[in-house]
């Protein structure tokens, strides 16, 4: 199985531990990455909030660099997996679109790069099945709060990504790993994404809502999929603590590195040290049954 | 709540959000399925449904000073959850295009800057750059203390690049910007 994978600018700062964790989980299953060469910015939320044609021209550049090696794209960063998808979708969709990218580029792209996320790789071309048979550990009845947000799942009709409502991909993962996964009513709710230096206020409440809801479900920890979700929840824990005197203890772990404690990689493989909210309770929980 | 005089202006804004999102306002029959799913329509004075109401009814460009046109995340739950398939994130999307155009007051936070040093960065350097990006903005707001309690943390931890992105394309992005900017100063 070879992708083009495209890593965005998170892995490289923020998300390094997501990044991290994706390609050693790639590696234990037999998935082979190549990096599209001199890979660019996605624009991200700033980008379609000032301009239409920008928002899609950055993403554009990209895909055409993948239509040249005749590869799928599988991105990992849901903010960044969305903007490839919109753009597309209006490239596609809308003739003067695709010409004005056309003339931003100084070449044609006609939005057919077939874009996946990690996860839909996971459970779609490597299987259940094929994951559980390379298992080494099990989550030994962890309860894991999966939460989606956005970016994953909306617009539903653009991104095309299990259900917008109550999506189970996550869900579907953490149970086959021998985990518990969690009923909870904030799976599709929104962290305040790129607010988070502008509008810490914002952030601080939507996400101090979503940990509520994770603490009162009985988890020991969140997993998610997008690194805005992850650095909301996990950097701003400490501001939320303050803003409504609480004291939670919350890990907020990428799918990956959990599905990487599985596989039979160390914490260190994995970039746990990165989380700002330690998550020893997981580690100890994962390793006591370990079966190497 | 807003006022709304009729005046020139409304029907321009009315026909520049159309223009811009591809939506058409006048199918909303004000169900308020969006307002009922916005994360944030609790911390603001506007809901989105009222914004839908007040743009087909021909509210003026006082309409883009509004609280939510900024405080909204994009998360898009209104476009997902409209019963008429409205999407009323692009319609978002093309108030705060307008408001930047026209030379809406600065709102708090002020999101604009952010979002113009975050895409500086990509310009300059082809990828994201976490600090020369909350430079500029910190520099531009004046709230330099902000956050800085978390920098020993995060550089220790490596979630803060300390030197600026290599090995993307800059020529590609740089030439995207230039036409962008091109395209724009034909229009105006």
């Amino acid at each position: 199985m070879r992708y083009a994978y495209y890593p965005g600018c998170s892995a490289e700062s923020t998300a390094r531990d997501m990044n991290q964790s994706a390609l050693a989980v790639a590696r234990a299953l037999g998935i082979d990455f190549e990096e599209p060469k001199g890979w660019t910015c996605c624009g991200a939320t700033a980008g379609h909030q000032t301009d239409r044609l920008l928002s899609v021209a950055l993403p554009a550049a990209n895909l055409a660099k993948v239509q040249d090696m005749k590869l799928d794209m599988v991105v990992n960063c849901a903010a960044c997996y969305n903007r490839m998808k919109v753009a597309n979708h209006e490239i596609a969709a809308r003739s003067e679109i695709r010409q004005g990218v056309r003339d931003a580029l100084d070449r044609d792209y006609d939005g057919s790069v077939r874009v996946r996320h990690l996860l839909e790789v996971l459970l779609e071309d490597v299987g259940l099945p094929a994951i559980n048979k390379s298992l080494k550990r099990s989550l030994n009845g962890l309860k894991v709060a999966c939460y989606y947000g956005c970016l994953l799942v909306r617009p539903p009709g653009v991104v095309k990504f299990d259900d917008p409502e109550n999506p189970k991909s996550l869900d579907r993962l953490v149970t086959m790993m021998g985990g518990q996964s969690l009923d909870w009513p904030c799976k599709v709710e929104c962290c305040g994404g790129g607010l988070s230096l502008s509008r810490t206020d914002v952030v601080v409440n939507l996400t101090g809502s979503i940990l509520d809801m994770a603490v009162q479900a009985g988890a020991d920890c969140i997993a998610v999929s997008c690194p805005m979700c992850q650095s909301n929840l996990d950097l701003r824990q400490q501001d939320i603590n303050k803003q409504f005197g609480k004291n939670y203890r919350m890990p907020v772990i990428y799918i990956t590195q959990l599905l990487g404690l599985c596989l039979g990689f160390g914490p260190d493989e994995l970039g746990f040290e990165k989380l700002m909210v330690p998550a020893a309770n997981v580690l100890k929980k994962v390793e006591a049954n370990g079966h190497e | 709540m807003l006022t709304i005089k009729k005046k020139k202006t409304g029907r321009a804004l009315k026909d520049a959000v159309e223009a811009l999102s591809g939506v058409d306002l006048s199918v909303c029959y004000q169900c308020k399925k969006c307002s009922g799913g916005c994360p944030v329509a609790t911390l603001t004075q506007s809901r989105p449904s009222e914004i839908m109401r007040q743009l087909h009814l021909g509210a003026g460009d006082e309409l883009l000073a509004s609280d939510l046109v900024w405080t909204c995340v994009s998360c898009e739950t209104c476009s997902t959850r409209c019963p008429m398939g409205i999407d009323v994130a692009a319609v978002m999307d093309a108030l705060r295009r307008l408001a930047i155009e026209r030379g809406a007051p600065k709102p708090e936070g002020n999101v604009p800057l952010f979002n113009r040093a975050f895409l500086k960065t990509v310009e300059t350097f082809g990828r994201s750059y976490e600090i020369g990006m909350i430079t500029a903005y910190k520099l531009g707001t004046g709230k330099l203390m902000n956050d800085t309690e978390k920098f020993p943390a995060m550089l220790k931890k490596g979630k803060i690049a300390l030197l600026p992105p290599r090995g993307g394309d800059r020529k590609t992005v740089k030439r995207i910007f230039k036409k962008i900017k091109e395209r724009k100063g034909a229009k105006a």
